[in-house]
């Protein structure tokens, strides 16, 4: 990857990590490090991947998103924020009660937002289902769907996964989110879900491993499942929870809490000086 | 009303699903591995490049059953009530309900007279538990041609609907001139003394109650009810009014289905006499499907019976 392109990514995503400590800093409330995990994928998806229309956000042939790791709202929102499907300014009215921005992503009202999720292991099938309706339409756009290291543990995800390799889903691209912690602790201390690639390719799935916070790793992962005809992928993304802000990183602490004053300044601080020397 | 013709509600929606599927190429059928009992196999066997078998995993059927609409599909997603409405409570609840999407979900094999199989296939809740759904329209027909009247209905409304059918093979109640529209009740008989809501199976038995208390002098009104949400609460209000007293019948808990929707009507507009007929929260138990519908008092005589008590009780 191009330097310049590798950094408007970082700052794409420096920028949406700036936009979840606001939402989860106004709300008092929200899922930040789960949230910060994913806010490089979120920018290489909506920078360089997805056909979106920010104009004409149920655009037929977009591209689809879907956030099965639902909690992870504020990074989304943030990323849509910055792509222009609304405001940066309202992501500080994240989970309002006079806010279109849900504690949880809502497909009915927030501009980009391609199915309602919350409830893990959901999103999934959904995207499936998507997926298959794309198929069925001969419609050629590509549907992703985000998943929770912890999700794993849903049923429902396995159900979704059988179905969708055996369909050979190869418009569907699963991006599991491995930062390897969960509200009650680390996978192994709560039922870890190991090994993960060999789960989907048991069901037939085409998988690639990488770091979730290296772009040029990013960039030959979804290559790897552009390349792949007859398979739905699965990049396994290490990643590091509450990546970005010292204190929140593999803080088990960090899954579902906000920052208060003097550490969202903190937060914003350091995130300010990434920013800084990015642009520089 | 027309001859004692005998059909299954479900073998109505799988013949109604074709017929649908030559009018419309949007609508999609899936399945979870139920296709030859809930009889969406007719479907299946007519256009079988839009039907499509999640396997037994009712979670994921109703997940894609929501990505499917949400690509502009008019999606119908079967299996039996139990696992339907059951086990996928929240998956419709979310995926489905929350979402608006546009998703039928036929549930068949519906309450006690699933028979043989026993309490563990008898689904008496779903009504409760889809009612609660915002949103969630909920159909529960009568008979083979109200069934296929509800499958058209739910193809042209827009959202989510949950329809409820049964295994057993039920006595024809209407006729070729038949119509329907979501959340319209409908007078089959009328009367002065007191009011029979029936919904599902048991309108058939409360039009045989209502005759048999006309031999013993008491006027009933009969009310077919086959869409449980929304309720037409101006039927029942005018009903409380003209007769004093209701009684409900449903193939179905007494508690949150029929009988919970119209006294949550009742109580709150004109308060009269309500008794219910239904399943008295009790989990059934493997026989033949009419004489399970005898053990539980799901018949014409009780119906009767509850009829002369709510009559009773009127001041």
């Amino acid at each position: 990857m191009e330097q310049a392109t590798k950094q408007a990514l970082q700052i794409f995503a420096t920028k949406a990590r700036m936009g979840v400590l606001d939402g989860v800093y106004h709300a008092k409330a929200g899922h930040p490090g789960g949230s910060l995990s994913i806010c490089d994928v979120l920018s290489y998806l909506y920078n360089v991947r997805m056909h979106v229309e920010p104009k004409d956000p149920k655009m037929p042939d977009r591209d689809r998103l879907v956030l099965s790791k639902g909690h992870a709202a504020p990074a989304l929102y943030a990323a849509l924020a910055l792509k222009g499907f609304f405001p940066v300014e309202d992501l500080k009215t994240l989970r309002k009660s006079d806010s279109y921005l849900q504690g949880h992503p809502n497909m009915d009202k927030v501009p980009g937002v391609d199915m309602s999720t919350g409830s893990l292991g959901q999103g999934i099938s959904a995207a499936v289902g998507m997926a298959l309706g794309a198929k069925l339409d001969k419609a050629d756009y590509h549907v992703y769907a985000i998943l929770g290291d912890g999700e794993l543990q849903e049923g429902q995800v396995w159900e979704a996964a059988m179905f969708a390799g055996n369909h050979g889903l190869s418009n569907l691209t699963a991006i599991i989110d491995n930062n390897n912690l969960q509200i009650d602790g680390t996978m192994d201390e709560v039922n870890a879900p190991y090994p993960i690639a060999e789960k989907f390719q048991a069901f037939n799935w085409n998988t690639v491993e990488i770091d979730g916070h290296d772009f040029d790793a990013l960039e030959s992962a979804f290559a790897a499942a552009d390349a792949c005809k007859d398979k739905p992928t699965a990049i396994v993304m290490k990643t590091v929870k509450g990546k970005g802000v010292s204190f929140m990183e593999n803080a088990v602490g960090w899954h579902g809490s906000a920052p208060n004053t003097e550490q969202y300044e903190q937060a914003m601080a350091q995130l300010n000086a990434a920013l800084a020397e990015l642009e520089a | 009303m027309a001859e004692a013709i005998k059909c299954a509600t479900r073998e109505a929606y799988g013949k109604a699903l074709v017929e649908l599927g030559e009018q419309n190429d949007k609508v999609l059928v899936l399945d979870a591995d139920l296709a030859a009992a809930t009889k969406t196999g007719m479907f299946k066997k007519a256009f079988p490049e839009r039907f499509i078998d999640v396997g037994i995993a009712e979670s994921n059927l109703m997940g894609v059953a929501a990505g499917l609409a949400a690509t502009g599909h008019i999606v119908f997603a079967s299996s039996f009530a139990m696992f339907a409405a059951g086990r996928a409570f929240e998956q419709v609840r979310n995926s489905i309900g929350y979402t608006h999407l546009n998703v039928k979900i036929g549930a068949t094999h519906a309450g006690i007279s699933v028979g043989e199989d026993g309490a563990s296939h008898q689904c008496c809740e779903d009504i409760a538990l889809m009612r609660s759904i915002p949103g969630m329209v909920v159909l529960n027909p009568a008979d083979d041609v109200e069934a296929r009247a509800c499958v058209f209905a739910a193809a042209a409304h827009e959202g989510p609907v949950y329809m409820r059918f049964g295994r057993l093979a039920v006595p024809r109640v209407f006729d070729e001139n038949y119509t329907f529209e979501i959340g319209k009740g409908a007078v089959l008989t009328e009367g002065t003394d007191v009011t029979i809501v029936a919904t599902g199976l048991m309108v058939n038995e409360a039009l045989m109650a209502a005759e048999a208390l006309k031999g013993e002098g008491i006027s009933v009104r009969v009310v077919n009810m086959a869409t449980i949400k929304p309720i037409d609460r101006d039927i029942l209000i005018d009903s409380a009014k003209k007769t004093g007293a209701l009684v409900t019948a449903e193939e179905h808990s007494v508690l949150g289905g029929l009988g919970g929707a119209v006294t949550e009507v009742i109580c709150e507009t004109v308060p009269v006499p309500v008794l219910r007929v239904g399943v008295e929260d009790v989990f059934g138990k493997s026989g033949p499907a009419v004489e399970l519908l005898h053990i539980y008092g799901l018949d014409a005589a009780h119906i009767a019976e509850k009829a002369k008590q709510a009559v009773a009780l009127k001041g």
